[in-house]
């Protein structure tokens, strides 16, 4: 991707890092005490690609995303985002979305999601100008001077999800964005977020205990074992985009790719 | 923040629109302020009639009718009294309050500062008060400068305390959040921190309310020559007990009423505040 090279920083060292990888793990293990939560891992995200990461609870999955986000540092091996491997570039090129949507109840819908722009020195009017059109654009028209305890949890999963959009960042970092939403509201937002990653075009990491929204969601599947967390097995999904989900979750790849993602859960 | 999902995509009814038509509330007061108001009313009546079943003289305990009589017939005395007190009470904890703040702030915002100064701040309450009051008025003399210093010394504490604790206890998870969405250590304590702890400051100063009569008091006790302190004590040997009632009615009245301006300002300030904080 020469487009994507250009837009590389000249300034950080690459310590030759594979520059058409957005995120790059190398040899990473991270242990707390006596747990070793993440071990060995070797992975290679491509630019604007999304991956979905799913393994057992407590398997590190989380951990992975904070020392992808520079909010941890690895005991060993490096991790590359976009080039850079201080933990303070790193965190420059991550927006995070953790599961508890985790709105700020003094704020309106619209406020929550602008907050970015305004811890970026961009007056709370020109905030609101900016973020406005995602509203609409994004099904939450009429909802932006409604305050979050007033949502139903649906919404306000949408509202968190724009507020990471709006860090501007390349990668978009999701810890279980719909783990505590019921299994309909949370089918509706799996289509919903789809539509929405198309539209703005990341690098994102999803990470799920759901093999099936992994699949769903993502266009690569990577399967973490249970404590320490290693990488099992890398699935690549190519579903046909569009069709319905019924149609999509029954096509007969879809069964396969999800048969081969729980063996290897299993393994 | 509380964590509660809400199962449907669909906007829920507004809950606050919904109770807020006029009817509903002159009940909601009943049910909130009944209770306390009819054991009030229950307590002096009992008390009204023990002292007249007991025939116990007025110099000893005078009875709530007895009180409210004095409480007219001595107002020349009680008012100018309350008010210099009074005075003393919302200065001191206005003080009390902004110092209060200003250090739980500063004390996390700093590692250091609150590794040198907790345990200052600690130790400076195990110093009596009941001995700093008379040293004080020694330094600075008979006027409102060691009320105020008293006052402000024992309302402070609880809001450093209370607002320390609610500054440390915001969701780490949100820190982290706040993180990755460009948020430097003074825009997260802006825009984060500080409005998830005014629950926790107000706390502080409704504990600090209650106090900060009995600190006007104290200081008053230790060398005055006005204020309802000096009432009470200036009351006492000529056994003017019902007078000394007196200026505990007013007192007790001042401090209701200061709880009551902090409650009603959290109310204002905080109407995301969980329920049951602010009564």
């Amino acid at each position: 991707m020469p487009a994507e090279l250009s837009r590389h920083e000249t300034g950080h060292r690459d310590a030759g890092s594979d520059a058409s990888a957005a995120i790059e793990f190398r040899g990473v293990g991270k242990s707390f005490g006596e747990i070793v939560a993440v071990q060995e891992i070797d992975l290679s995200v491509p630019h604007h690609s999304r991956i979905g990461i799913v393994g057992p609870s407590g398997g590190g999955k989380s951990t992975l995303l904070q020392i992808i986000a520079g909010l941890m540092e690895p005991d060993t091996g490096e991790v590359f985002v976009e080039g850079a491997t201080s933990a303070a570039d790193r965190l420059a090129r991550c927006a995070l979305m953790p599961q508890r949507d985790l709105l700020l109840p003094w704020r309106s819908a619209l406020d929550n999601a602008g907050i970015a722009l305004e811890n970026r020195g961009v007056s709370r009017s020109e905030a609101r100008k900016r973020t406005r059109p995602l509203f609409e654009r994004f099904g939450l028209a009429k909802f932006e001077d409604v305050s979050p305890g007033q949502l139903s949890g649906g919404m306000r999963q949408r509202v968190a999800f724009l507020r990471t959009l709006m860090a501007e960042k390349d990668v978009l970092l999701l810890d279980e964005p719909f783990g505590a939403l019921d299994s309909i509201t949370r089918a509706e937002m799996q289509g919903w977020l789809v539509r929405a990653m198309d539209e703005v075009p990341k690098t994102v990491l999803l990470v799920t205990h759901d093999v099936e929204e992994a699949l769903l969601l993502s266009r690569m599947v990577v399967v973490l074992s249970a404590r320490p967390g290693r990488v099992v097995r890398i699935l690549p999904v190519d579903h046909q985009p569009g069709g319905s989900r019924r149609e999509v979750v029954t096509s007969p790849e879809f069964v396969s790719l999800k048969e081969q993602a729980l063996e290897a859960l299993e393994s | 923040m509380t964590g509660t999902t809400k199962d449907e995509t669909r906007p829920k009814q507004s809950r606050a629109t919904s109770g807020k038509d006029g009817s509903a509330r002159p009940r909601l007061y009943l049910t909130r302020y009944g209770p306390a108001v009819l054991i009030t009313i229950a307590g002096i009546a009992l008390w009204q009639v023990i002292i007249w079943l007991g025939h116990v003289p007025e110099y000893l305990i005078p009875s709530p009718s007895e009180i409210a009589a004095d409480m007219k017939t001595d107002w020349p005395v009680l008012e100018p009294a309350l008010l210099v007190t009074l005075k003393e009470i919302l200065i001191g904890f206005l003080i009390s309050a902004a110092a209060g703040v200003g250090l739980a702030v500063v004390l996390h915002m700093s590692n250091t500062l609150r590794r040198a100064f907790y345990p200052i701040l600690i130790g400076s309450q195990t110093v009596p008060i009941v001995v700093l009051a008379p040293i004080l008025v020694i330094i600075f003399g008979y006027g409102i400068l060691p009320k105020l210093i008293i006052v402000a010394l024992i309302c402070f504490f609880p809001i450093v305390v209370n607002g320390v604790d609610g500054l440390r206890s915001v969701d780490e998870d949100l820190i982290q959040m706040m993180r990755t969405l460009h948020g430097t250590r003074w825009s997260i304590f802006k825009r984060v921190e500080f409005p998830a702890a005014l629950p926790s400051f107000f706390s502080g100063m409704r504990i600090a309310a209650t106090f900060a009569a009995i600190g006007a008091v104290f200081g008053e006790w230790s060398g005055s020559s006005q204020g309802l302190g000096y009432v009470m004590l200036a009351a006492t040997p000529n056994l003017l007990t019902a007078r000394i009632f007196a200026a505990i009615v007013f007192l007790t009245a001042v401090a209701l009423m200061l709880f009551g301006v902090v409650s009603l300002l959290e109310r204002i300030l905080v109407p995301w505040a969980p329920k049951g904080t602010a009564q």
